[in-house]
């Protein structure tokens, strides 16, 4: 038999029937649950008279619309607070585990399901969330899903699903220092496209992902849907299996754990798998990126320049170019280093636990943020990340560095909640999407890492982290 | 979820690659628990000068006149036309129920978000891939006749103008195509097979017993 990827043995493990055009519905071990996506979803199983297939599979959580500022009790905005308040009563009805506003374990869904053990390898994961592809870095099969879906999964525990064709994303070589998950990824996506993934389930595997901790894997996996996967993943290995442990919902007896471990260890391609297609990416050669305009595929070195539409053939592409750069307030050929910034976003799903905020802590010690920058803020993953920053000082670093440090939550990714850009307002950010209006209407967005945000907030302008000194 | 079978209607083109879900609806818009009143927001930073909040009367706002689809010659067009990589980004369902409340029943394009086109198959908003050159003699049409219709017909998996002499044929999912045609209820599909799903979950958590 010929090897199989590590897609296939994902899929495989939780196809309950297959149709005759081969589409198959499969089982759903996780459902995470969120405020923005829910609501009609509850709403749609109590008009049906339905009750949630298995409760247990389901974890519920706040964070798009919550507030993060320091000791905040309560939701100021009505439309978001009914939200938050709509979540909180299905929750209770439906008995769900559920880490409402006041508990220290709720922060960003992303964040809390692997900080719980309630993402675990050889799960298949969903959530009314496109950044769900982060927990495939569990080698989980874990992928976002719209509105009605979730209420498909709550209704029935399945999906019926095609078999999406496989990439593989190998990553020869090791990071240089300074450069991160993110910069790696940033580079795939300049690389291949925001939809050079759409149709594949996409494997990061090579050297540079091998020698990754769970929170860059993580990072990866989370930017698989900003180049069109709606699943990254990630092989398992002791780096996985030593994250795990322990976790509030990971395996518990030894009986367990080791009958777990010895089923986890299968979750990787086989040496003879063939995928349909693979790109290979040099991580020894690569430098700290940058993007410059309104899609994640519009990046460059921090030592490179915006490009020049005028130099680009392909029309549809020329007039992207152009309308980007207007949009973004730039000139083509600046130099991305004279990009001057006025705010600072440390956090979201890609970049918000404790190694990316302690990577922005080293950057912003015994400095200053620049006059030039309005707002630093560091919004970390979950409370309990905060907490373990707080428990090794990151905290008062960032504060002494005059960046403010705040409750966990979604923050400025999205600006959902209070904390935006103005319009006209241009950020360093460590969040995943730079489109139009993300962060605000009007906001400019420049996706970097947290090294690098933390670098650009001390400098002013956009920096290579490694020249700071 | 409402059938599709055949729908004739006026095109309207919206010429700019990897048109995100933001786009689509933005993100203050989600804070609604319903499922309707997205319509007057589709589109909303491009559709209107000013910063759109929920609750606003929408017809008090001033509208931009350059978007294509405040251009009195689109007004009423019930087909979108896009280019490659439409509705990428966020999972937002919110972004189908906008297009379908604003009047589209269909979207052309060279591909699309996976999310999306699946939320909007789910919805009944039939999305078609054709290929580029196709859907560049479509923006040349549209940009050329005033008025330009095409139909769209499920059944026979073809977009074609109205007096016949260009047909495109396309692909879709057999079973997805079948819902749509139908009107079928996913979820009752599914619990059709709810035996076989039990006995999977227990030998699922038989085999993985730390899952159960």
């Amino acid at each position: 038999m010929a090897g199989r990827t590590l897609y296939d043995k994902l899929f495989d493990a939780h196809v309950v029937r297959t149709e005759s055009d081969g589409t198959a519905l499969l089982y759903i071990d996780r459902h995470l649950v969120h405020e923005v996506t829910s609501p009609q979803a509850f709403e749609g199983l109590k008009l049906a008279g339905r009750q949630p297939w298995r409760k247990a599979s389901m974890i519920a959580v706040p964070d798009h619309n919550t507030p993060t500022t320091p000791g905040f009790k309560t939701i100021l905005d009505p439309v978001s607070r009914t939200q938050v308040d709509t979540l909180d009563a299905n929750a209770r009805e439906q008995g769900l585990v559920y880490f409402p506003v006041g508990d220290i374990r709720r922060g960003i869904v992303h964040v809390i399901g692997p900080e719980q053990g309630a993402t675990l390898p050889g799960m298949t994961v969903v959530c009314g969330d496109s950044h769900t592809s982060t927990h495939g870095a569990f080698a989980a099969l874990a992928f976002g899903i719209g509105t009605s879906e979730v209420e498909h999964v709550m209704a029935t525990q399945c999906l019926p699903q095609k078999r999406s064709r496989s990439l593989l994303v190998r990553c020869d070589g090791r990071l240089p220092t300074g450069v991160t998950a993110k910069d790696l990824v940033l580079a795939i996506i300049g690389k291949i496209g925001t939809a050079g993934g759409t149709g594949y389930a996409m494997e990061f595997g090579g050297e540079a992902v091998r020698s990754l901790s769970m929170e860059g894997r993580m990072t990866l996996c989370n930017m698989a849907i900003e180049a069109g996967a709606r699943a990254g993943m990630v092989a398992y290995d002791e780096v996985t299996e030593a994250y795990v442990k322990g976790r509030p919902f990971a395996p518990k007896t030894t009986e367990q754990w080791d009958a777990a471990t010895k089923y986890w260890r299968t979750l990787k391609s086989d040496d003879d798998a063939t995928f349909d297609h693979t790109v290979v990416i040099d991580a020894s050669a690569l430098t700290p990126y940058v993007t410059w305009g309104t899609s994640p595929e519009m990046v460059v070195p921090v030592e490179g320049r915006v490009p020049d539409p005028d130099r680009e053939k392909d029309s549809v592409k020329r007039e992207g170019i152009a309308r980007a750069l207007a949009y973004m307030g730039l000139t083509p050929n600046t130099p991305v280093s004279e990009i001057k910034i006025d705010k600072v976003f440390i956090g979201s799903c890609t970049n918000s636990r404790i190694e990316d905020l302690r990577a922005a802590a080293a950057v912003v010690k015994g400095r200053r943020r620049a006059d030039n920058v309005k707002l630093a803020m560091v919004v970390p993953g979950s409370g309990l990340v905060k907490a373990q920053a707080e428990q090794e000082g990151l905290d008062k670093i960032f504060l002494a560095a005059g960046f403010e440090w705040r409750e966990p939550g979604c923050s400025m990714c999205l600006a959902m909640n209070d904390d935006r850009l103005e319009p006209g307002e241009r950020c360093a950010s460590t969040s995943n999407r730079n489109f139009e209006g993300r962060q605000g209407a009007g906001g400019r967005t420049h996706l970097v890492s947290p090294a690098m945000a933390a670098a650009a907030g001390i400098a002013g302008h956009f920096v290579d982290v490694r020249r700071l000194g | 979820m409402e059938k599709f079978t055949v729908h004739t209607g006026l095109v309207v083109p919206l010429d700019r690659a990897n048109v995100d879900t933001d786009a689509i609806i933005p993100k203050q818009f989600l804070k609604s628990i319903k499922r309707t009143g997205y319509g007057p927001n589709c589109f909303d930073e491009w559709r209107y000068l000013d910063v759109g909040q929920p609750g606003m009367d929408n017809s008090k706002r001033p509208l931009n006149r350059e978007f294509v689809l405040n251009q009195p010659r689109y007004r009423d067009a019930s087909v979108l036309l896009a280019r490659q990589n439409f509705g990428c980004g966020s999972s937002r369902e919110h972004a189908p129920w906008a297009l379908l409340q604003n009047g589209f029943r269909v979207v052309i394009a060279p591909s699309f978000g996976d999310i999306f086109y699946n939320n909007s198959l789910n919805n009944g908003l039939l999305v078609i891939r054709l290929p580029e050159v196709a859907v560049d003699q479509l923006f040349h049409d549209c940009a050329a006749f005033v008025g330009f219709r095409l139909t769209v017909d499920l059944d026979l998996q073809e977009v074609r103008t109205t007096d016949d002499r260009w047909i495109a044929k396309f692909d879709i999912d057999p079973s997805r195509r079948e819902r749509l045609l139908n009107g079928w209820d996913d979820i009752s599909l599914t619990l059709n097979h709810r035996d076989a799903i039990g006995a999977f979950e227990a030998r699922h958590f038989a085999a993985q017993p730390w899952l159960a």
